[in-house]
């Protein structure tokens, strides 16, 4: 009892407030593409973009821009499309491409940040970028703002495109065949995970990013049988997921790792009823 | 003009020819059956066809302001990964996508539309199912559904048939034919049943080493029909036989 009082006494703070209210909508959008991604093999090209985003946010450090947002953001689009062409492109291997760019991004990030920092705690930060060690807890109101915004956008477009992201996803030769632009879609979606991604630097960081936008698709996959209910059930999830990995982390744990933390148990409690549900189907 | 024509058309895959110089159009209305061998380019003309791969030389071209959201495809393979979540439902319903245009949801009459069509295949039961626990056939019969909910003038069936019992496949039959008598819709079908395709179809493409187009009678007093014919029959005397 004493420690719940002592948790929700940290409320009073606005920092812890920020961060909670931040990390419940970027679970939210994480998740709702997590389907989509690990299905259309895309989940490596969200791991590429992360290791970008990681070399953009070193290059703003360097310039030393104020709002890092104004050059993370168009630079992770950017490539998110041009994985995307390589992807599509059969005779470039889309694989080793991608490795490719996401540690050259990772090297060169590194390289300007140890060359140019004028920090003397270096690997703290890059650890900070890398796992999202403290910087979801330094949210000014500028950075939340930007956040509720960026994350209507992301859930209405998954909204209103929720149809069409199914028919690409499920079956992209019939759709083109049948005259959609899946082409289109492709890019969408594309340019969401890139958004999704950025967003999601500030929680956990960018090495952790997957495992967030993962973590609760494959959970709810182990249950579920349709796109609807995987979706919801993964949305939901991660957002308690998400809740209560900020929560146990303001007692000291770092807060990108809990979370992640959490959300291995939750994968496994899933893949256990899974499992026991399977049976007794059967 | 034709709904549908191929002017010297070329086939292939990585500039290695399949097919060469074919020349056919379809007209509104027609059944048209396209035989051939395994590998002999069928479902590389579909495709090509449909768009989804480039002819290496001539040209494809549709009339009678025939637009791609008004065709039905049945893909004669679907490679739907392993653990993809969808129920047979939200298969079916997205065979009426192209129709939604840009707008998000599907309406009252789309949806009446998928539900008529599993009717049809006999799946209204398994509506709730996971798509890849079905068996094969009833895999097919989603696929159908979702073909015929896509569908308004021109349909495209890639080995319809192939994994179906036969009782179902007698009453695919039946539906395509009155599809085409009844509702107008244009059929281009692949098959290896050529006495289905006999029976049901107006005109007749076997593509291999000899090409040949025409209408069905055509075929059958042609040189590969008669060929075709006799090994049918002699399939038939054996049957009997035995
Ligand atoms: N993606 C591909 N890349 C390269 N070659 C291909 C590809 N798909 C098919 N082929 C080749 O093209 C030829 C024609 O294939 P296609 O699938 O069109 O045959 P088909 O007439 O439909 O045969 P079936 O009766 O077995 O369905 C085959 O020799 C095949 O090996
Ligand atoms: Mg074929």
């Amino acid at each position: 009892m004493a420690m719940l009082n002592e948790l929700f006494g940290y409320f009073e703070y606005s920092f812890v407030r920020y961060a909670m209210i931040t990390g419940v909508l970027i679970a939210l959008c994480s998740s709702l593409l997590g389907v989509t991604l690990v299905l259309k093999r895309f989940s490596f090209i969200g791991d590429g973009l992360s290791h970008v985003a990681f070399g953009a946010m070193a290059v703003a450090g360097v310039v030393g821009l104020t709002n890092e947002m104004a050059l993370v953001m168009p630079i992770t689009i950017i490539c998110a499309v041009l994985l995307l062409r390589t992807g599509q492109n059969a005779k470039i291997n889309g694989d080793a491409s991608v490795a490719m760019i996401s540690v050259g991004a990772l090297a060169l990030g590194y390289l300007l940040m140890s060359v140019f920092s004028k920090s003397n705690n270096l690997s703290g930060d890059v650890c900070a970028t890398l796992f999202g060690a403290t910087s979801i807890l330094t949210l000014t109101a500028f950075d939340v703002w930007m956040c509720v915004i960026l994350s209507i956008v992301v859930v209405a477009v998954f909204l209103l495109f929720y149809n069409k992201i199914f028919c690409v996803t499920f079956d992209e030769s019939f759709s083109k065949a049948t005259g959609m632009k899946a082409g289109l879609y492709n890019l969408l979606i594309a340019i969401v995970i890139a958004v999704i991604i950025v967003l999601a630097m500030n929680l956990v960081g960018s090495l952790l990013i997957s495992a967030l936008v993962i973590f609760p698709a494959l959970s709810a996959m182990r249950v579920f049988k349709s796109f609807k209910s995987v979706t919801i059930c993964a949305a939901v999830l991660s957002v308690c997921c998400s809740a209560l990995g900020i929560l146990i982390s303001i007692l000291g744990t770092p807060v990108g790792p809990t979370i992640v933390a959490v959300d291995i148990v939750a994968f496994a409690g899933f893949s256990l009823a899974g499992a026991i549900l399977g049976g007794v189907r059967k | 003009m034709s709904l549908l024509s191929c002017e010297g058309v070329s086939l292939g895959y990585d500039g290695k020819e399949i097919l060469s110089d074919l020349n056919f159009s379809v007209n509104e209305g027609n059944y048209l059956c396209i035989v051939g061998e395994n590998g002999s380019g069928k479902s590389t003309l579909m495709k090509t066809v449909l768009g989804l791969h480039a002819p290496m030389k001539g040209k494809i071209t549709t009339g009678d302001g025939l637009n791609r959201n008004e065709i039905g495809y049945l893909p004669q393979q679907t490679v739907v990964q392993k653990d993809f979540p969808a129920s047979v439902r939200e298969i079916v319903l997205s065979g009426c996508q192209a129709r939604c245009g840009l707008r998000p949801f599907y309406n009252k009459e789309e949806k009446k539309l998928a539900a008529s069509a599993m009717e049809r295949m006999n799946i209204t039961s398994l509506e709730k199912r996971c798509y890849r626990e079905l068996s094969g056939g009833q895999q097919q019969r989603v696929l159908l559904a979702r073909a015929l909910c896509a569908t308004r003038k021109l349909l495209l069936l890639d080995e319809p048939v192939s994994g179906l019992d036969p009782k179902v496949t007698v009453d695919m039959y039946n539906l395509i034919s009155e599809l085409n008598r009844k509702d107008g819709i244009t059929v281009i079908m692949i098959s290896h049943d050529i006495a289905a395709a006999m029976k049901y179809a107006t005109h007749i493409l076997h593509i291999g080493k000899t090409v040949f187009f025409g209408t069905r009678h055509e075929y059958a007093q042609s040189d590969i029909g008669r060929m075709f014919d006799a090994v049918e029959n002699a399939q038939e005397g054996g049957d009997g036989n035995a």
